[in-house]
């Protein structure tokens, strides 16, 4: 996989808080959740960083917030040099050609009025200057085509495509603007574990065509594992751990991410008995209310003291080459344990 | 154990040979506008005490509404069993009255859905909702079936059973909610136990402690457990055998050591070999050319030829039969040595 050194998306100290407000007439905040509170990375050029979480971890509203349709409570999203987060008007506008997305539900995420043609065209609506009129047709035609689609189709309507085939709708509307970045959240988990394949190989292909940049929000880790240079943790808000795609599947050095690694159900039933797992009791605890200290403390089987008094940080940890928020991090490679 | 007005079933132990529950050459049709779904196309499998069979599916294959069928819940019309046998101890279950049917629905069969948020209902309490288990069937108080719900929570885990009984669905979370869902599919300790996607809206983690919950409690009860999934790697971690299903047909059956070994059907083979593997990382995935064919309109001869590598020309006109390879081994495509010898991708 290509990826250039150089840097088109840096993300620091990103904070998105929802308020939690009671009253009718007179609202008052009581509260906030806290879905992302202090995220930072960078995403090169051609490069695909894969973030991986529980439900209501903060992935999603990560995604919303890198794509301007969420304002961050703080922090910056800064790409090719300019912050999107503070970017207005026209600007905002002209930023977002360069980061687009691709939904989960390729069921929901179409309108069933339009045709494919309106659909994947609609950018040019919005973005005028981008190809003039008469050329907008042949344009997506020819996404059409890029996604592996009958050209000829252009005016049918979403209900006469299959989900697999929706979905290269919604990745055709996605590269429309020719975006240097596409978010792509749970791009394949309402597919088809046979239609999954092909989309991941179109994904790819594209990304080596047009030297993109993913971020690519998933929860099946070996689908992320084969896409991704590189793996984000997410737990609560914030990263629990960052590090190339083999050091956080072989050398995982943080609670969860050994605990997430080693529910992942492996697709070979040999020597299933000996398998190590890893089972967290209970469930996530409230983002309007973490604990203090490490989130992840209660539910870990090494939390001390000092996980409830002292935040550990995301960096490098002696013994590890990767970024993880633990004070005790100690690399363990739970998948391949024999 | 106590069974009430259950006399149309034949006793306990009177097995003999036969398995638990059998479904027997099931075909289901549904009579719509648009035509005759045909869903379920001659489905046949086994299920023991004790033994979990997994039944692999993508969405449409009929894995779900066979299992509909077993449990009688199916809405007829528009949908019709013309044919077929579904024996639970040697009963056949399609020829009981719906009275009969009703007293081994939830008795003696009993199914855990996917989406336990529909699944329940939102205006009546967690506990009053598994305390009708009791009411219903076994008559007790609401006192005492009320009691009988909070061990039944306490029995799946779920924290603080006796102040929560008295919640309310939507203030539990999916993986609580799940496991709501098996204490009311356990309450009366049934011997068939489907499982339909339990984990498939839940997150891993969350999965993996539901998965090992169904596995105790099916260890302590002896159940069948017929466990209906898409995915690969849970059937690799609990199944005993796995039934795989094709456009409403069985298209291999086998123990799970071996199909994942050396799997002997195209779609099987082209299932396991997309999985990706960390030696692939940067090459394409393999992945089955086409899509799933319309129910309506179903290609002849073998269903899955028009996304096969191995066809030949009669895999177009003759519908393959499940070829037995062993006596636990089965595979309905015309060339099963040539996909069993073949190399793995």
């Amino acid at each position: 996989m290509a990826s250039g050194s150089e840097r088109i998306l840096e993300v620091r100290d990103l904070v998105k808080h929802f308020p939690l407000t009671q009253g009718i007439v007179f609202k008052k905040q009581i509260g906030a959740i806290k879905a992302v509170d202090g995220v930072s990375f960078d995403l090169n050029r051609g490069e695909t960083l894969g973030i991986v979480g529980e439900s209501g971890c903060g992935k999603s509203t990560l995604a919303k917030v890198l794509m301007a349709l969420e304002r961050p409570t703080s922090g910056s999203v800064v790409i090719n040099g300019r912050d999107i987060a503070k970017a207005k008007g026209g600007e905002l506008k002209r930023m977002r050609r360069n980061i687009q997305m691709v939904m989960q539900d390729p069921y929901t995420s179409l309108n069933p009025r339009m045709t494919v043609g309106d659909i994947i065209g609609e950018p040019y609506e919005i973005h005028t200057d981008v190809a003039p009129k008469g050329d907008r047709r042949k344009r997506v035609q020819d996404l059409l085509e890029v996604v592996g689609l009958n050209p000829d189709h252009i005016n049918r309507y979403p209900h006469q495509f299959s989900g697999g085939q929706r979905q290269r709708i919604g990745i055709a509307r996605g590269l429309a603007l020719q975006p240097e970045i596409i978010v792509c959240d749970e791009p394949v988990s309402a597919l088809d574990v046979s239609i999954q394949a092909q989309v991941i190989n179109l994904l790819e292909r594209l990304q080596n065509e047009f030297n993109l940049a993913y971020i690519f929000i998933a929860h099946d880790l070996s689908v992320v594992r084969h896409i991704s240079d590189r793996v984000g943790v997410m737990y609560l808000g914030k990263f629990v751990e960052l590090g190339k795609d083999a050091e956080i599947y072989d050398r995982p050095a943080h609670p969860y991410t050994q605990a997430l690694l080693s529910a992942v159900p492996v697709p070979d039933p040999e020597g299933r008995e000996q398998r190590e797992r890893i089972i967290l009791q209970g469930d996530p605890p409230s983002p309007a209310n973490p604990p203090s200290g490490c989130r992840f403390r209660t539910r870990c089987w090494k939390a001390q003291e000092i996980c409830a008094e002292e935040e550990p940080l995301l960096q490098i940890r002696p013994g590890t080459t990767h970024e993880s928020a633990c004070h005790f991090a100690e690399t363990h490679d739970v998948v391949h344990v024999s | 154990m106590k069974r009430t007005s259950t006399d149309v079933l034949p006793g306990e132990g009177a097995l003999g040979d036969e398995p638990l529950l059998a479904v027997d050459n099931l075909h289901v049709e549904f009579h719509t506008r648009a035509g005759t779904v045909r869903a379920v196309n001659g489905v046949s499998y086994t299920v023991a005490p004790g033994e979990t069979l997994a039944v692999l599916g993508e969405s449409g294959s009929g894995k779900s509404v066979t299992a509909q069928a077993i449990m009688g819940i199916l809405d007829m019309p528009p949908a019709v069993i013309p044919k077929g046998e579904i024996r639970f101890k040697g009963t056949d279950l399609l020829k009981l009255s719906e009275e009969a049917r009703t007293q081994v629905r939830g008795q003696r069969i009993a199914m855990i859905f996917q989406d336990a948020l529909s699944a329940l209902n939102p205006v009546f309490t967690v506990g009053w909702q598994i305390s009708e288990m009791f009411r219903v069937h076994r008559g007790m108080s609401k006192a005492d079936a009320m009691k009988k719900a909070v061990e039944l929570m306490d029995r799946v885990r779920i924290p603080a059973a006796r102040q929560r009984v008295h919640d309310y669905p939507h203030q539990f979370s999916g993986g609580m909610r799940q496991r709501i869902m098996i204490a009311m599919s356990i309450a009366l300790d049934p011997e068939v136990l489907i499982a339909d996607e339990p984990t498939t809206a839940l997150d891993v983690t969350v999965q993996a402690q539901i998965m090992e919950l169904l596995a105790e409690l099916q260890r302590e009860s002896q159940m069948g457990l017929i466990l209906i999934t898409h995915d690969l790697g849970v059937v690799a971690d609990v199944a005993d055998k796995i039934a795989v299903m094709y456009a409403g047909r069985i298209v291999e059956n086998a123990p799970v050591y071996d199909i994942y070994k050396a799997p002997a059907h195209p779609y099987t083979k082209g299932l396991l070999d997309s999985i990706p593997r960390v030696d692939q990382k940067g090459q394409d995935l393999y992945a089955i050319k086409g899509l799933p064919p319309n129910l309506l309109d179903l290609p002849t001869g073998c269903s899955f030829h028009p996304r096969c590598p191995y066809r030949q020309d009669n895999c177009v006109t003759d519908v393959p039969p499940l070829y037995e390879i062993s006596g636990t081994r089965g595979s309905a495509c015309h060339y099963w040595r040539e996909v069993l010898d073949g190399e793995r991708q």
